[in-house]
């Protein structure tokens, strides 16, 4: 029993990663269309960026900070210098070049770091808190929990009460008309780039340290997992890509901690192929304002 | 991939141009396409095997590594570019093929069995468990289109070298297994080196694997393909079963790769699952449409790609004098690189590939001939 | 008519899709604070035409002047600060959006806040279904509240010129008559000049003080709205009627 409530809290506190890392993926699909298959490369670059000035300043905050900065610029870099010129008019060619970047990334990151895990610090202490004889929570998973709501509520802010928010949605859903209403549709593009690659970074930042450490792959499986997480939610929607987080993060953590972790991988394929075979749509696809 | 011109249209027009020729061997060969696929097949055969005479027991093993990577690419280029589906995880469906060939090898040497029949015995196994495997993807597959089949080939990339720990059993963790290969057959003597037989074997795969495919894109089924990836709707309207027609993309797909995965076991005589990463699969898909996903031959040229590159950037690593450390680390990562960035420069300025723009050039060189 | 009068003077203008060009040729002047029809049958380029005009389609040839200065490169974005304001065809409600999120974004791009909200009321002064329904999405909107919902985002921008494409298609008679009552007012008070595509003849003619014919991508008449109203022999040469 005790297990199993220790495993629910660390599932849950994996899951909002995923869902920091899903909706950064939602972000763009609602933006542009694309699911991003570099993201996590993207987000991986970010934070070696955060670990270099870590490493020369003695500073985690000063880390996480040039992370997330560090995460905006490869945003809009990778949105203006290279997605910007693809054809859209076949699906394949964006994830193909998606997957084309992440292998330059993941080729210089090698390059200038190394292939080695390197060591990845905490700003908290990662050793759960007992309550009564039960270990629920680390401080670093409070911390964790803090960055992803205070994410979430910023994004929902920005989405729904100012106007930049409103010429994003407005740009994604109707570009054309958008512009001709004087928005600066490509800007807003790039700026959905740039924010959800920064949210893609503090995933990164987040879960980073709670695996082996910083590594070009590092966030390979956490994509496959955001992107299960995405889809369970449906792509499209933003709530749902938390739930779906939540829920992922979960379901992976009961797996590894009952089956051991090396299963993890395959109850990914698992679940993603479920959801898509049994609710293509999604659980949480807003499929009704658009059929409008 | 607009650039890519499909071949049905092209036979189309060039049979409207050319005029009919009286019959005779020629005008056989123009008809006959299973004919004219042979003979060219028997004529690279000869070719290669000359070669083979030549080469260094090096460059024969490079040839061979080229073969067995040359089912994997053309499988996936008639997968993705006459299909339309796009598979991050060819690079595990190898391993699916290069995992079963090793266990039956070892198997078979266990149980004291030697002999001619091994190698086709233990081959043929590798590609119809892999063909099982892709028949299972490509039915989820076929249910899904562009993000959420690349997601869930993604998954499948991931899985399958994760799946060797869990059953570390059977395919011993992350060390892998050693494949028990028997030397080159006595009869072609007894100082006949085995860089030269592991050629002969692999062109012998990669031969017959281009010479189905090549028949299998120029018949209807291959029209089916190409008429699904074009416009799904239309393709159904004129009565063709799309999603049987996707499932067998993917099982024939599949089987090349299961068969280039098996030879490639045979050539490291060794697999592990660290050969067979997601690095792989992405590798793959950068030659095919590199190399071209219009036709099969851009396949050749993705495959010659994949041996090629990493050995010209170690080439080009040693040229200039570097610390160890930097060098190692320069070594490992410039083909990835290389290979992305051209990649990303050939997907925005060249969809065609190198065959694509092959061909333009020589298109351009016909229209200028006839015009002086 | 003085040069200045003029507020859109569209000189051999040629656009179109792919190779073949859809407009030819295409000359038009409108002059400030009029109302000009441009009719013709479906296909005849009329979109094309105003597509052109606020930049969606690059032009393969001539020359657009709007408000004295000539329009080559200006971002389509640009336009509406030019006063230029497009309500496309099939109006361009922006369906996951709400009534007000709708309106609100036809001022965003405005430095002058104060009068953007004064825009703002006066448009739900000036359409009071729309007033009801602020918080309704758009996609839940019947035809004639798109209708009022497109024009008022229009002219929450205070624009000088407009560009509309089909306003009256899908609307009941009744409606059409107060969209077209609603031009020559705005005309009429605030000098708003329109340019107006219809396949509605009548309706268009009952407002409009010039009128042009497209067929197959020129103009193939350029008269007042009168004499093509009253003379029967050119109605029924240009117009089938
Ligand atoms: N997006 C497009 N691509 C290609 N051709 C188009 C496009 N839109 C319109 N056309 C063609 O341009 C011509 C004029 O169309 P349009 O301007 O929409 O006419 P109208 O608005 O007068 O009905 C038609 O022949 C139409 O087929
Ligand atoms: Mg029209």
């Amino acid at each position: 029993m005790d297990r199993f409530v220790f495993l629910t809290f660390d599932g849950l506190s994996k899951g909002a990663v995923l869902a920091a890392f899903a909706l950064a993926l939602v972000l763009i699909w609602r933006a542009a269309r694309i699911v991003n298959f570099a993201q996590g490369a993207m987000a991986v670059a970010a934070a070696y960026a955060g670990y270099s000035v870590t490493t020369a300043t003695g500073s985690y905050w000063l880390g996480f900070g040039a992370a997330l900065v560090g995460g905006l610029l490869i945003g809009m870099l990778v949105e203006r210098a290279v997605m910007r010129f693809v054809d859209h008019s076949s699906p394949l060619s964006e994830v193909i070049v998606a997957l084309g970047l992440v292998l330059v990334m993941q080729a210089v990151l090698g390059m200038i770091y190394g292939n080695e895990f390197l060591p990845a610090g905490t700003p908290f202490s990662r050793t759960a808190l007992s309550v009564g004889d039960v270990p629920l929570l680390s401080r670093y998973d409070l911390f964790v929990f803090g960055a992803v709501l205070l994410v979430l509520l910023g994004l929902a802010l920005l989405f729904t009460r100012t106007s930049v928010g409103l010429r994003m949605r407005a740009s994604a859903f109707a570009p054309e008309v958008s512009r001709l209403l004087g928005v600066n549709v490509g800007g807003m593009l790039t700026l959905g780039w740039a924010l959800a690659s920064a949210v893609g970074a503090l995933a990164a930042m987040l879960v980073i340290p709670t695996e082996l450490g910083l590594h070009p792959h590092a966030m390979d499986l956490v994509f496959v997992s955001a992107f299960t997480a995405a889809v369970v939610g449906g792509l499209d929607s933003p709530p749902g890509a938390v739930v779906g987080g939540l829920a992922v993060g979960l379901i992976l953590s009961y797996v590894s901690g009952y089956l051991g972790s090396d299963v993890t991988p395959m109850a990914v394929l698992v679940l993603l192929l479920a959801v898509l075979l049994v609710r293509p749509g999604g659980l949480f696809s807003s499929t009704v304002a658009r059929q409008a | 991939m607009s650039e890519t011109v499909t071949p049905a249209r092209e036979t189309g027009t060039n049979e409207a141009a050319v005029p009919r020729r009286a019959p005779g061997l020629p005008g056989l060969l123009n008809r006959s396409t299973l004919l004219r696929h042979l003979v060219l097949a028997v004529l690279a055969g000869v070719v290669l095997f000359l070669l083979t005479q030549q080469l260094d027991p090096f460059r024969n093993f490079q040839l061979a590594t080229v073969a067995a990577y040359l089912c994997a690419t053309a499988g996936l280029t008639l997968l993705v570019g006459m299909n339309g589906q796009l598979s991050l995880g060819h690079g595990a469906l190898m391993a699916v093929g290069a995992y079963t060939v090793a266990l039956t090898q070892n198997a078979l040497a266990d149980r004291g069995i030697t002999g001619n029949q091994v190698l086709p015995l233990s081959l043929a196994l590798g590609v119809l468990v892999t063909m099982a495997a892709g028949a299972v993807i490509g039915l989820a597959a076929a249910r899904l289109r562009g993000p959420y089949l690349a997601g869930v080939t993604l998954a499948v990339a991931v899985a399958v070298p994760a799946a060797t720990v869990t059953f570390d059993e059977v395919f011993n963790s992350e060390q892998g297994l050693s494949v028990a290969v028997e030397p080159p057959p006595l009869s072609l003597g007894l100082y006949f080196p085995n860089e030269r037989w592991q050629a002969w074997v692999a062109l012998t795969g990669a031969l017959l694997t281009m010479l189905l495919l090549a028949n299998l894109v120029r018949s209807r089924v291959g029209r089916n393909l190409r008429a699904v990836r074009d416009d799904e709707v239309a393709a159904r309207l004129a009565g063709i079963h799309v999603g049987r027609t996707q499932v067998l993309a993917f099982v024939v797909s599949a089987a090349s790769a299961g068969l280039g995965g098996g030879l490639l076991a045979l050539l490291a005589q060794s697999v592990s699952p660290g050969a067979f990463s997601l690095t792989l699969s992405l590798f793959l898909l950068m030659a095919v449409v590199i190399g071209g996903l219009g036709s099969l031959s851009g396949a050749v040229w993705g495959a010659i790609l994949l041996v090629a590159l990493p050995d010209l950037t170690h080439d080009s690593a040693q040229l200039v004098s570097l610390p160890p450390a930097v060098a190692q680390r320069l070594e490992g990562n410039l083909p990835l690189a290389v290979f992305g960035l051209t990649l990303i420069v050939v997907m925005i300025a060249a969809p065609g590939g190198v065959q694509g723009l092959l061909r333009r050039i020589g298109a351009r060189a016909r229209r200028r001939a006839p015009a002086r | 008519m003085t040069a200045d009068d003029v507020i859109l003077q569209v000189k051999g203008l040629t656009a179109g899709y792919g190779a073949a060009p859809v407009l030819q040729e295409v000359d038009l002047t409108v002059r400030a604070g009029t109302i000009a029809a441009v009719l013709g049958a479906n296909g005849a380029g009329k979109t094309t035409l105003l597509r052109t005009l606020s930049g969606l389609v690059r032009p393969s040839g001539g020359e657009i002047v709007y408000g004295g200065q000539p329009l080559r490169d200006v971002p389509v974005e640009q336009l509406v600060r030019r006063g230029m304001a497009h309500v496309p065809e099939g109006r361009g409600v922006v369906a996951e959006l709400t009534v007000d999120e709708n309106l609100r974004l036809g001022g965003l791009w405005r430095r002058d806040r104060e009068d953007a909200a004064k825009a703002l009321t006066e448009v739900y002064e000036l359409f009071e279904p729309l007033a009801q329904r602020r918080r309704s999405a758009g996609h839940q909107l019947s035809g004639g509240e798109r209708q009022m919902l497109a024009l008022g985002r229009a002219l929450v921008a205070r624009p000088k010129l407009l560009l509309l494409d089909e306003p009256s298609l899908g609307l009941a008679p009744r409606v059409i008559a107060q969209i077209m009552a609603l031009l020559r007012q705005l005309r009429d008070t605030t000098g708003l000049t329109v340019l107006l595509v219809e396949q509605n003849v009548r309706s268009a003619l009952s407002v409009a003080d010039e009128a042009v014919v497209m067929s197959l991508g020129r103009i193939v008449t350029a008269t007042s709205a009168d004499r093509l109203r009253d003379d029967e022999e050119l109605r029924h040469a240009y117009l089938g009627f």
